[in-house]
């Protein structure tokens, strides 16, 4: 019964014209969408791959050197107040805010679905219990939040990403249990129910994938928002910490020297803001696939 | 209406006692606590500090502690600042309305030109203007606040000097066109970003309304495009957005609380993060919860002004 039924839905998808074609073309018909994943990709390259090509060192520091403005032989976007190549801790830098802002997606989000599953299947006084903890976690503007919970730990990368996925998962929750409270009730879960499948086989196998594209988009824009925390909670001092770059930290001390070396504030804000406008544009584009009636 | 008002007041007051608990967890559970400051002294031994700590009740359980603050805020005593001993709401009040000025000014300015730019958007939807709109309140919700607030520091006051780095005044000044002087650039940043909220959701408000079944009966009534859109859909396009005068009350106090910090403007932001810093726990539980109660003051004045403007709206 059941394995007849997941090759049914197999062959239902299989049957329909073109699954990741629909995908495609529905990205590229969105333009911006395209040029996001582009600059993401190009983002990616330049933090993982660039360090490997240019072998500069991000915490070398030379004295000699301090402030030099971009295009000086040596170091293409200048060095910082203590001579080190800003090149070189924007690919460092990089290679940590987009390890955070994909890490703390992927934590928020699970949380997020797991409360909101809970809460939106089971609902009773669990339910309720759990989602007045999202209404009340919700009622504290973000950044007030994030700085008071960093008291709580040692500021380094497990803990920023951890301190970000704590104040970004409600949205996911509540946007779970509205679509897990009404999915419940569906037929399929009725007829998955009937044949004896157990409450946590309907929520992963029946429901979830049913409840997924909104969870998709969501996740996409959580991206962009984690990002942008870190440069937030970085620069407040409560984030990552020196030696070791990120965009957030790198913008720390760029306001003392914007009078010296603004370039010290322009680059690691543009590479923020690049990556940030395109995650979103790619989330703007999934949900013109996804929810093409939502514009 | 008095029972909805009533069962909502309830509602909010469980959601503070929520609230309120897990703001006092989490700084209960902060290592160091209020006195690590004062550790560091040389002149401070050990047993100068846990008398300190007894004397000042922070040796007792997290429920005994919370108790006592709960009972005493409920009693209007929000207690006194660490730093300085003057008393929390005092401190506070002290510095709220710079607070106000900047959230006020910036919403007024946001809510006419993002509403005017989305009604615009809708209308002319696809075209040039619209696309530009569109993209540029992407990119200004998409960049860091407080690098809007150095980009504005670098440009207006190191390059073409027409405005203050920072501070609510010129020392010894204060004059009205002082404040005013210097409330500029922090204002165009909250603004900047607010528009872009408030454009977006205009635009997608009058779109979902030009597409109701009775734009399209006064369409087939022969009414002109442009009383279509005065009489018939702006003002129903403009009803939602009263839930978003409340909805973004968290998004300007955090807002406000980066560009405060960036401009050294004396309000309730910098006011809570120069508390953390100085592990000023009184001063941070009260600034907590007196944004969550502006938070949720937010969204129950937005849920009654809705239902008053829109009589559809029924309340229970």
């Amino acid at each position: 019964m059941n394995i007849s039924g997941v090759q049914g839905a197999e062959l239902a998808a299989w049957s329909e014209p073109g699954f990741w074609r629909t995908w495609c073309t529905g990205m590229r018909r969105h333009k911006l969408a395209t040029v996001g994943v582009l600059i993401i990709v190009l983002m990616a390259l330049m933090s993982f791959v660039g360090p490997l090509l240019l072998k500069l060192d991000p915490t070398y520091i030379n004295v000699l050197k301090r402030a030099a403005p971009p295009l000086v032989p040596g170091h293409l976007l200048g060095t910082d107040e203590l001579g080190r190549d800003v090149l070189a801790r924007l690919m460092a830098g990089g290679r940590v805010s987009l390890t955070i802002g994909f890490a703390a997606m992927l934590i928020s989000v699970s949380i997020g679905t797991a409360v909101g599953m809970i809460a939106g299947y089971y609902r009773g006084i669990v339910g309720a219990l759990l989602m007045r903890f999202v209404d009340a976690m919700l009622s504290f503007p973000t950044i007030f939040l994030i700085l008071a919970l960093a008291l709580m730990v040692k500021p380094g990368l497990v803990s920023t990403t951890l301190l970000i996925s704590a104040t970004c998962w409600m949205e996911v929750a509540r946007l779970v249990e509205g679509q897990f409270r009404s999915l419940r009730g569906a037929e399929y879960a009725a007829a998955a129910r009937t044949c004896g499948a157990s409450n946590l086989r309907i929520m992963m196998i029946e429901l979830l994938p049913n409840a997924i594209g909104p969870i998709i988009i969501v996740a996409t824009l959580n991206v962009a928002r984690a990002i942008l925390l870190e440069s937030y909670v970085s620069y407040l001092g409560y984030g990552i910490q020196a030696p070791v770059a990120s965009w957030g930290n790198m913008l720390n001390n760029a306001q003392v020297y914007l009078g010296t070396a603004p370039w010290l504030a322009i680059v690691p804000g543009i590479a923020i803001a690049l990556t940030a406008t395109s995650v979103n544009f790619i989330g703007d584009g999934l949900r013109n696939i996804l929810e093409p009636r939502g514009r | 209406m008095i029972q909805y008002l009533c069962r909502r007041g309830g509602q909010s007051l469980v959601l503070l006692l929520m609230v309120s608990a897990i703001g006092f967890a989490i700084l209960y559970m902060s290592p160091g606590g209020p006195l690590s400051q004062l550790a560091q002294s040389a002149s401070m031994s050990q047993e100068d500090i846990d008398r300190l700590s007894r004397s000042m009740g922070l040796d007792r359980p997290f429920i005994a502690q919370y108790a006592d603050w709960l009972l005493r805020m409920v009693r209007g005593d929000w207690g006194s600042s660490y730093r300085d001993g003057v008393g929390v709401l005092a401190t506070i009040g002290a510095h709220i309305g710079a607070t106000f000025m900047l959230m006020l000014v910036s919403t007024v300015l946001a809510a006419l030109i993002g509403c005017t730019l989305g009604i615009w958007g809708a209308i002319r939807r696809h075209s040039l203007m619209d696309a530009l709109t569109s993209i540029v309140a992407m990119v200004a919700l998409s960049v860091p606040t407080f690098w809007f607030g150095l980009m504005a520091i670098y440009l207006f006051s190191i390059k073409l000097e027409w405005l203050p780095a920072g501070n609510q005044q010129t020392f010894g000044d204060g004059s009205f066109l002082d404040v005013v002087h210097h409330m500029i650039a922090p204002v165009l940043v909250l603004t900047l970003v607010e528009t872009a909220v408030w454009a977006r959701f205009m635009r997608a408000s009058m779109i979902d309304t030009l597409e109701q079944d009775y734009i399209r009966t006064a369409k087939a009534k022969g009414v002109t495009g442009y009383a279509i859109i005065v009489s018939h859909a702006l003002r129903n396009a403009l009803l939602p957005m009263i839930t978003l005068l409340g909805l973004q009350i968290p998004t300007l106090l955090g807002g406000a609380l980066i560009t405060e910090t960036v401009f050294s403007w004396p309000g309730m932001g910098r006011l809570f993060f120069d508390s953390l810093e100085y592990r000023d726990y009184p001063v941070v539980m009260g600034v907590l919860m007196l944004s969550a109660v502006m938070v949720m003051l937010g969204s129950l004045i937005a849920d009654v002004l809705y239902a008053i403007a829109d009589p559809r709206i029924r309340m229970d």
